[in-house]
């Protein structure tokens, strides 16, 4: 349980968004190409990391506009908010 | 067994005091090499090695264990047990897993406390009626004990049970399965971890695998807290740290690991002689033999390795809780835990060779892991002794992400996420 700072409404509780898993997967740009093995990758692998992960949220219950959030899995934390579009910052891995 | 347990030993030790009980498993230090090593030390971990002892001859072993055997999820979970899962391929495996339970006690000569009370599922809408009755009509011809109830023979089965039509998610039903039931979950990895350690096994506790040595293709042995270890067969069964270890190799998995909270009652008396599940309200109870109340909720939406999640989600679940069973209004929860789950995109576990030579996983056991415990150790043995998977694992493999072949029990069957 935690606070996120959504870009658009300011601080609120975690309970009033949506997680929408990892961030930065990019839909490939030419589906009918891809392999097995590559669409299994999209669809299905992640990093699943115990660290500071990348991620996509929803502010489902607010704006309902979609952002990112730099968080540290092993304790909740949450290091860096950005908008859809903007570049990761560099500071973090 | 050199220290059979028995009425006889009971007595015995009574007239000495309890002073001269034997230690139940060793504490070695690492040997230099192993034949095979199981990382993870809970309850699949610890059975995987038992059987690989017991059936597969592998007498040179070693399970490693960051922190104390059956200290994760093994100890966090609300030890519900049942078969009764809709499609084939789970139905073979969970019910592998519960005719192992059936006999545990006598098998380890350790007392697990496996209690057949039965799980009831609730349905609250016309889509849960039927999504039930169809598991119930999969379940037997599957060979699986399963029974439908109305809402007058659910009120029976359970009196306590609200079944007032003018509730939010009123009683329309249910199914039973009469052989399911609930064990005590410590004993479980400490009758595993007793019998395996007999026969040779090393079980090595606050020993954290910090990496994997590869030679190309194969695995040459694991980096450790406690040094270097050499083996060229490594079983994982790290639950939600099971990405955490496929990354030291490489290796990515269909994966995301959340929090699943539970929580327990101050004790009462007997009240609750059943499991009852609800999935639409996301609450499960039943009552510990010491009298509280366990009671299960969902997981927190997000990945995260804490072991604590949300406040919201509990309060959720109690609020279900309120409506279903009012006569616990006034009930005071003791203790509230997370454990973290690992969730495969299907809800079906991976008990899976890879594409490393000498790398098995078990894992992907989500929000229901406790109930395969010896079925799970069982197969995941058979796998990593004969690097082939048995008959009822194989549809569990790691490649049906890419073939697309999935065990869809996401919804299909009576699973509480």
């Amino acid at each position: 349980m935690f606070l996120i700072n959504c870009p658009f409404c300011g601080e609120r509780d975690q309970s009033e968004f949506s997680s929408g898993g990892e961030a930065h997967i990019v839909r490939p740009k030419q589906p009918t190409e891809l392999s097995d093995d590559e669409w299994a990758e999209y669809l299905f692998m992640r990093k699943n990391i115990k660290g500071i992960q990348f991620e996509r949220w929803n502010h489902v219950h607010g704006c309902r506009k979609w952002f990112n959030v730099v968080r540290d899995t092993s304790n909740d934390k949450i290091l860096s908010v950005y908008k859809m579009g903007e570049k990761p910052p560099v500071n973090y891995k | 067994m050199k220290n059979k347990y028995s009425v006889f030993s009971l007595i015995k030790n009574a007239l000495s005091q309890h002073e001269n009980w034997q230690q139940a498993w060793g504490n070695p230090e690492p040997k230099k090499e192993y034949e095979a090593i199981i990382v993870g030390g809970g309850g699949h971990g610890l059975a995987t090695a038992y059987y690989l002892a017991k059936k597969h001859n592998l007498k040179n072993i070693a399970v490693l264990e960051k922190g104390w055997i059956g200290g994760g999820n093994t100890g966090r979970n609300t030890t519900i047990i049942r078969s009764n899962y809709l499609w084939d391929a789970s139905a073979g495996l969970y019910d592998h897993a519960l005719k192992l339970w059936e006999n545990l006690s006598q098998e380890l000569n350790y007392n697990v406390m496996f209690s057949q009370r039965g799980v009831m599922n609730l349905a609250h809408n016309l889509q849960d009626v039927r999504d039930l009755k169809r598991r119930t009509h999969a379940n037997r011809l599957n060979g699986i004990d399963a029974v439908w109830l109305n809402t007058e023979e659910v009120k029976k089965f359970c009196p306590i049970i609200n079944t007032s039509p003018d509730i939010r998610y009123p009683v329309l039903g249910g199914t039973l399965q009469r052989r399911a039931g609930t064990a005590r979950h410590d004993a479980v990895a400490w009758g595993y971890a007793r019998g395996a350690s007999e026969m040779g096994v090393d079980i090595i506790q606050n020993c954290e695998v910090k990496g994997i040595k590869r030679n190309g293709d194969r695995v040459e042995g694991l980096e450790t807290t406690k040094g270097f270890i050499k083996t060229n067969k490594i079983g994982v069964v790290a639950a939600g740290h099971s990405s955490v270890i496929a990354n030291m190799a490489g290796l990515k998995l269909p994966l995301e690991s959340k929090p699943l909270q539970a929580l327990v009652s101050e004790p009462v008396k007997p009240i609750i002689d059943t499991v009852v599940m609800s999935n639409a309200v996301h609450a499960y109870v039943s009552q510990s033999d010491k009298g509280e109340l366990v009671i299960g909720a969902g997981t927190d939406s997000y990945v995260s390795y804490t072991q604590r999640g949300s406040h919201n989600i509990v309060e959720e679940t109690l609020k279900a809780i309120l409506e279903l069973y009012p006569i616990f209004s006034r009930m005071k929860m003791l203790r509230q835990w997370g454990g973290i789950v690992d969730i495969c995109p299907d809800a079906s576990p991976i008990i899976s060779k890879t594409n490393i030579k000498g790398l098995y996983f078990n894992c992907g056991w989500g929000t229901g892991g406790f109930k395969a415990t010896p079925g799970s150790g069982d197969l995941f043995a058979h796998t990593i002794a004969n690097d082939e998977p048995h008959k009822l694992n194989a549809a569990f493999n790691l490649n049906r992400f890419v073939s697309g072949d999935l065990v869809d029990e996401h919804g299909a069957a009576a699973v509480a996420h």
